[in-house]
């Protein structure tokens, strides 16, 4: 039946609307609109210490960034063997934890909206080793992994989506509500964390501390007004907020192309500068997010594009094949996936064996799967957690209302 | 007006985060409440003041007209109203207040005058106040900014410039959820609350010494009702128990309020009362409110409870 009614609505539109050639719609060709999105195009500029903690550089790619009004993060990015592998295990993990909670959702254990960000573990896991840990961070779906990076535990997200009192919000919040003291949510509400990250940078300014926000919002969300708003308000006060627009090609089921009038979404924000990222290679948004802090914090806002992509549905009602080909996933898949392209280089590098990556994973499913137990174990919220929090504690009204007279729950007895 | 800017000045003395800003505030705002203390972007400085709050920053977020909080709506119901119950009381909007002027003005027309506290009486989390006088707004204002959570201040325009007290100077605050009996009464109870609550005092006026044209439909015995008027000042979380104490006394009751009567405040209150006061009611709940038409330019006299309405519901709340 909604099929029928798709198909018998795409016919009408079809006759109302003639086909817009596609090169009318976007005047750049697609090609020349993105960085490159590879995950290995990376290699080391100086020779390999054999200490694991002692720094040596590593060459990105030319192709890694694209700057509008905007001088680009130099090619050559600082780090050591220890970190190299820290961000292999970080990804591995996240992604291990997404899967989990795929599964877990298959099972009907998981109910509800759920988002998930696999394939784009590069974002995450880079963001947080080019931030510092009092930068604030704001987002919106796909908050799971930003809540890890940014000091939550695995059990606590997994628990949060069981709807579960060890959840991160005591089990109250669910898949897009996850927060922790730097990191303001997951939030329901595409865009509207954009203008609330913009005055977590103004009380930063306003109180003098030396750290800045990264207010983050999708290729989908890019379009709305209040993004705006909070850019001219941002720049008029020259606010240390970078604008990270995580572009992962699809507002849900609507590609960038038949959405956005301009899809080089880091130069939409007139006079603020823009940085596009291959955000496929977590070492380029490693050094991207490290030289947009640095800049934002003595010259205001930046608009950042992550130009990334996620494997499976906009969710996990959405087989997400119907709006673009299995193809397309597969060709993604094979030839940018940040996890592979970064054991590639550690492996072709020398930084660690085959065996100890086979170890990683293996400890990273284990953490996982215990996460997974733990959060099982933990009961649901009582029914009385109902009525927790909806004023600030110790402030509620003498009583709120429930279904009848009966259910009446009284704050102060 | 001075009151409010007066509220203001107190905390942003007493409170070093306190951060005033708004369309237009630098220059006074457009009715000069910020005067001495710069766009059109509601959403954005909605949102904005929720970013500063939930740094724990005392942010007092102006909006010109209560009418353009729609597009902002969403910042408040969704994002501010729900922050502390959302992270498990992590993060909190509290330290936000929204000051906004509302009710009609006398020539404000479509998009000037609504009254929206309605729209904002479903929203748990939030907290919504209107004061109805100077010493009124400064001690509710001042609460509202160090209520630990969202509140939504509405101030009637119309008493901007109208209203006129000897407000103390000091820092003082008036308790939010309480309502305020300003005439004791036991036979009819009359709810309002913002600018109504005048045109309330003067259908009292009018019940007790009926004009030479009116006087033949007031039977002697109803100029002698005492009369027990209400100001609800805290729209959410509402002061229940002082008005189901009062109707339960006077086993009458008349709600007066300028937004239309489909769906207002007053809807709430008359289903509460009949909920606790059932068999203490003498007469269904009236209920006086503005039309459900959008507010009118020309006819704004019309729409408004003015004085002569609310004198008519009594009569017949009082003959029921």
């Amino acid at each position: 039946m909604a099929s029928l009614a798709r198909s018998v609505l795409r016919a009408a539109t079809a006759r109302s609307a003639p086909a817009i050639p596609a090169l009318s719609r976007n005047a750049i060709p697609s090609s020349s609109r993105f960085v490159h999105i590879t995950a290995d195009a990376s290699k080391p500029a100086t020779e390999i210490p054999s200490s694991a903690t002692e720094p040596f550089k590593v060459a990105l790619s030319p192709e890694s960034f694209k700057g509008y009004k905007f001088d680009v993060p130099e090619l050559e990015f600082e780090t050591t063997k220890k970190e190299l592998v820290h961000l292999y295990e970080e990804m591995v993990k996240m992604r291990r934890m997404e899967m989990a909670s795929d599964q877990l959702y298959k099972q009907k254990l998981i109910r509800g909206f759920c988002h998930l960000a696999i394939g784009q573990e590069a974002v995450a896991v880079g963001m947080e080793a080019g931030m510092k840990p009092d930068d604030k961070l704001i987002t919106a779906y796909r908050c799971h992994p930003f809540t890890v990076q940014k000091g939550g535990t695995i059990k606590s997200v997994i628990a949060e989506l069981l709807g579960r009192e060890d959840g991160i919000s005591k089990g109250k919040g669910g898949s897009m509500h996850m927060f922790t003291p730097t990191f303001f949510g997951g939030n329901g509400i595409v865009g509207a964390q954009v203008p609330v990250g913009a005055g977590l940078a103004f009380a930063q300014q306003y109180l003098g501390a030396d750290n800045a926000t990264f207010a983050m919002y999708g290729d989908g969300a890019s379009n709305q007004g209040q993004v705006f708003e909070a850019y001219n308000m941002s720049k008029l006060w020259n606010l240390p907020c970078v604008f990270v627009c995580e572009n992962n090609k699809y507002g849900m089921g609507t590609s960038a192309e038949r959405s956005s009038m301009n899809t080089s979404y880091y130069t939409r924000g007139d006079v603020i500068p823009g940085l596009q990222v291959n955000a496929m290679d977590v070492l380029a948004v490693a050094a991207a997010t490290k030289h947009a802090r640095a800049y934002t914090l003595t010259s205001g806002p930046l608009v950042m594009e992550l130009v990334t992509y996620r494997y499976g549905g906009h969710s996990l009602s959405d087989p997400g094949t119907t709006y673009r080909t299995r193809d397309e996933i597969q060709a993604m898949r094979s030839s940018s996936d940040p996890i592979q392209g970064l054991k590639a280089r550690l492996l072709d590098w020398g930084i660690v064996e085959e065996h100890e990556l086979k170890q990683i994973d293996k400890a990273a499913k284990e953490e996982v799967d215990l996460a997974v137990e733990e959060a099982k174990k933990s009961p649901e919220p009582k029914p009385e957690a109902l009525w927790d929090d909806i004023y600030y504690k110790g402030s509620e009204p003498e009583f709120m209302r429930g279904r009848e007279r009966e259910e009446i729950h009284y704050f102060k007895k | 007006m001075a009151a409010i800017r007066d509220a203001q000045a107190h905390a942003l003395a007493s409170d070093e985060t306190a951060c005033i800003f708004g369309e237009d505030v630098s220059f006074g705002g457009v009715f000069r409440s910020t005067m001495g203390l710069a766009e059109e972007f509601e959403q954005g400085i909605v949102g904005f003041g929720i970013g500063m709050a939930a740094m724990g920053h005392t942010a007092i977020a102006e909006i010109q007209f209560s009418d353009y909080l729609m597009p902002a709506a969403d910042q408040l119901v969704n994002e501010a109203a729900k922050y502390n119950y959302r992270s498990g009381g992590q993060h909190s909007a509290g330290k936000l207040t929204v000051r906004t002027p509302t009710q009609g003005v006398g020539h404000g027309a479509l998009y000037h005058s609504q009254s929206v506290e309605q729209f904002y009486m479903g929203v748990p989390g939030l907290k919504v106040v209107m004061p109805r006088s100077p010493i009124q707004a400064k001690g509710l204002l001042l609460a509202s900014i160090r209520d630990p959570n969202p509140v939504l201040f509405l101030e009637p325009k119309v008493l901007y410039r109208s209203s006129v007290e000897h407000v103390p100077s000091d820092d003082f605050t008036l308790p939010l959820s309480s309502a305020e009996v300003i005439t004791p009464g036991s036979d009819i109870t009359l709810i309002s609350w913002g600018a109504p609550l005048y045109s309330c005092v003067k259908a009292i006026n009018m019940l007790r010494s009926p004009p030479a044209s009116l006087e033949a439909h007031v039977p002697e015995s109803l100029r002698e009702a005492s009369v027990e008027l209400i100001d609800l000042r805290t729209i959410l979380p509402w002061d229940r128990e002082t008005i189901t104490k009062s109707v339960s006394k006077t086993g009458r009751c008349v709600i007066v309020h300028e937004a239309p009567v489909t769906g207002g405040v007053g809807a709430e209150i008359s289903a509460h009362l009949q909920n606790t006061c059932f068999l203490k009611l003498e007469a269904p709940v009236n209920r006086i409110g503005g039309w459900d038409t959008p507010f009118p330019h020309v006819h704004e006299t019309f729409y408004k409870p003015e004085d002569i309405r609310i004198f008519d519901g009594l009569l017949r709340t009082l003959q029921y």
